[in-house]
């Protein structure tokens, strides 16, 4: 139960936090398909800042004695790092979007092909194979937080949910929540989200208002490049061992579903991703998933195939939707460049 | 011919065009960059970096150290061997385009043609029908297949109002897997050549009764007929799928601008509450346009894999085929254009072969040819402004002679 729910989150988070990059843009007007993009992008770089920085000897040190104050300041910093460029990759859908009024579907796609292009050439270039890895040491060596690094004893037993959420985690993983809590309750509750969801759904009422419309759909866009960049570096550091090899599987797709699932709202989105984080985690661990502690194997003794497992989150988010998407609206305004001589 | 250069279809194609040379200079400017900035390659290196990129077709290797160029045959048949299912998708996706609808499912419908195809090929004995007619449904049923799988999305945002991106995404994920359980529970796995389970045999193996067993045997399948093309191009892949790929694309063209059909089909994806207002059944149309679309990118997947020379990685669900999403490339720098598909989904393939030579004879890799067509595809989404540009300095021209006429008006006035 504690390894369904902690690799639940493993994959729930990253995509939660994508989803919501997707609606930052969506709902200031911007149709964001670059997420994939970005995301790749963003966990090139925030590898490659992890590696560089692993030259210094003040980080090796501290790898050496387990001080974990130190390396968990690395992964923050690489977090800001990754996030950072994320946003200033989405400055070319942006300013494709919004100043050139380009079609954004074709600006994003353009961002979806230039990311693994770019990253896969800078990567070969870098360390003559297709992958860019740390130079030593993995990801669960130097930023897992375990007992230890908490100053309990190894075999200390801390109870469910000391044992769920204090052994074997991230830290990325609970300040992308943290991250996803503040910038939701920014969108609803303060005057910067308003201005911004109106210029997603009317921006020429927006306009009229004295709302600059252009500027509020590059905070958007530019906030949604940072939340990309920031998932796909998350996504890289607890998926795939701090690797980038210029390709999320599909992530940056799943969390543009995940959102339209979530009707653009933060809650739905969290709903959704909690729900195929858990059917991806059962897909993949079916056989060994003890699921009330009893030593019985119960899933693997019904013979249900391992592909229909795998393809379980997409039918049951199929099934919801036949029921749910009556009320789905996307934003009214999103996709249309905005001119102001326009009605 | 300044009517010519006014017609909205040239200055597309300008817009095109100029696009593709600004992103061929944007690579050899990378070129240039990194040569300049890795000790190992030389001005002879990014010279010979930048020549191959733009002329890369025509390089026929080196010799004495130096490059040499000619009529290579073998990039030209393997160039138009790789366009033959980019041309497909592309039009999957334009014709969607056109029908208001953004085909993201061409992946999964490639994938359900793929299974279909093969799975018709490898299972009809051979002998027991004229290989061509073994050929014919192997095609149709996977261009059925494709269909079927397509209209599921379309019936989704027809009659129940969910985004077609959402369906297409689910959908390609599911087609992965189905495809996936299908042959793992299939005894179309590789097993005559040792290493290979994890493919799935070449068309061109037959099943065929050896001793009481029913085994497969190299040489008694099907393969496309050549058609000729292989004595053009001696050495490479090619054979007559693209000269199939070219004629549906006209077949397409002629779809949606000479019939009923077709005027229905754009004047739903223009305005679909102003054509149900004109009589026309928009949800009918959404689910027809969404069938052809996947039926198209499954004739794609139909013509690479009954190419004889092609074998499938059949453990795919881990990862959508890139051909599903080229074709989206390919239709946005067509502008969604049945002809114009052809020609751009040649010119991705070049960039591939280019990129394999870049490879092959300099110490770049091969990845800059996508970094090139990911700039070619950014431009072409600002070929509105090159348009207003291109059609803004015809106007300027226009007003300046204007000027005197209207003040010889006002003068003329105001002695009168």
């Amino acid at each position: 139960m504690t390894f369904l729910i902690q690799q639940t989150l493993l994959y729930a988070v990253p995509l939660m936090i994508v989803a919501l990059a997707g609606v930052f843009a969506e709902r200031s007007g911007i149709i964001n398909l670059a997420l994939e993009g970005i995301m790749i992008f963003g966990a090139f770089v925030g590898v490659l800042f992890v590696r560089l920085m692993q030259e210094f000897d003040v980080f090796t040190d501290a790898a050496r004695n387990g001080d974990w104050l130190t390396l968990q300041g690395l992964e923050l910093m690489a977090m800001i790092v990754s996030a950072a460029l994320g946003a200033a990759f989405s400055l070319l859908l942006s300013f494709a979007s919004i100043h050139l009024k380009a079609d954004q579907t074709i600006g994003g796609t353009a961002l979806n092909l230039m990311a693994p292009a770019l990253v896969l050439f800078l990567v070969r270039i870098l360390a003559n194979q297709n992958t860019l890895q740390m130079q030593t040491g993995d990801a669960a060596s130097w930023f897992m937080i375990k007992k230890t690094t908490l100053g309990f004893d190894k075999t200390a037993d801390l109870g469910f949910l000391g044992e769920t959420f204090l052994h074997k985690v991230y830290l990325a993983t609970y300040l992308c929540i943290i991250i996803f809590v503040v910038l939701s309750i920014l969108l609803y509750t303060t005057r910067f989200g308003l201005r911004l969801r109106s210029c997603g759904e009317n921006p020429q009422a927006a306009d009229s208002l004295g709302i600059n419309v252009y500027r509020m759909r590059y905070a958007g866009t530019t906030i949604s490049g940072a939340l990309a960049g920031l998932g796909g570096f998350v996504y890289a550091l607890t998926t795939t061992n701090c690797s980038a090899n210029g390709d999320v599987a599909g992530f940056g797709f799943l969390a543009l579903a995940v959102m339209i699932f979530g009707n653009w709202k933060p809650l739905n989105i969290a709903a959704a991703s909690l729900l195929f984080g858990l059917f991806k985690c059962i897909a993949a661990a079916y056989s060994t998933l003890d699921i009330n502690g009893d030593g019985v194997y119960k899933l693997a003794e019904i013979g249900i195939s391992s592909h229909l497992y795998r393809m379980l989150p997409y039918l049951v988010t199929l099934v919801v939707l036949a029921f749910t998407s009556k009320k789905s609206r996307a934003p009214k305004a999103e996709g249309i460049p905005y001119d102001k001589g326009s009605r | 011919m300044k009517r010519l250069y006014e017609k909205e279809g040239t200055q597309k194609l300008l817009a095109s065009l100029l696009s593709i040379v600004i992103g061929l200079t944007v690579g050899a400017i990378v070129i240039v960059i990194v040569g300049l900035s890795k000790k190992n390659i030389g001005v002879t290196g990014v010279w010979d970096g930048i020549r191959i990129i733009y002329a890369g077709i025509l390089s026929t290797g080196r010799e004495a150290g130096k490059l040499t160029w000619g009529f290579n045959p073998q990039s030209l048949g393997n160039m138009l061997f790789r366009a033959t299912p980019l041309i497909m998708t592309g039009l999957s996706v334009a014709i969607a385009n056109k029908t208001g609808l953004f085909n993201i499912g061409a992946a999964g419908q490639y994938l359900m043609g793929t299974m279909a195809t093969l799975m018709i090929a490898l299972s009809i004995p051979a002998g027991t029908l004229p290989g061509w007619i073994i050929w014919l449904l192997s095609f149709f049923g996977g261009m059925l297949a494709g269909a079927l799988w397509g209209a599921i999305p379309g019936l989704l945002k027809a009659f129940l109002n969910i985004n077609e991106v959402l369906a297409c995404i689910m959908t390609n994920w599911l087609a992965a897997n189905i495809v996936t359980w299908g042959f793992d529970v299939s005894n179309f796995k590789n097993i005559v050549e040792g290493t290979k389970t994890g493919y799935v045999y070449k068309t061109t193996y037959g099943l065929t009764l050896v001793d009481g067993n029913w085994v497969y045997v190299d040489g008694n399948g099907i393969a496309t007929s050549k058609m000729g093309l292989d004595l053009l191009f001696p050495g490479s892949q090619v054979n007559g799928g693209i000269v199939i790929a070219i004629v549906i694309a006209v077949l397409v063209y002629i779809l949606l601008n000479k019939t009923t059909l077709g005027y229905e089909l754009k004047a739903c994806g223009a305005n679909r509450h102003a054509a149900r207002y004109a009589g026309i059944n928009d949800k009918r149309n959404i689910v027809l346009s969404m069938a052809i679309a996947g039926a198209l990118a499954a004739a794609g997947a139909s013509l690479y894999w009954l190419s004889g020379n092609t074998e499938f990685y059949w453990t795919t669900y881990q990862a959508l085929p890139a051909a599903g999403f080229n074709g989206i490339s390919v239709a946005l720098l067509a502008v969604n254009n049945p002809i114009g598909t052809v020609f751009t989904g040649i010119f991705m393939a070049m960039l591939n072969i280019v990129g394999q030579t870049l490879t092959g004879l300099t110490a770049y890799n091969e990845y800059i040819t996508d970094v090139i067509i990911s700039v070619i595809v950014y431009l072409s989404a600002f070929s509105l402004v090159i348009r207003m540009w291109l059609s803004g300095r015809k106007k300027k021209a226009a007003i300046t002679p204007a000027a005197p006429v209207a003040q010889d008006a006002q003068k003329g006035g105001e002695n009168a």
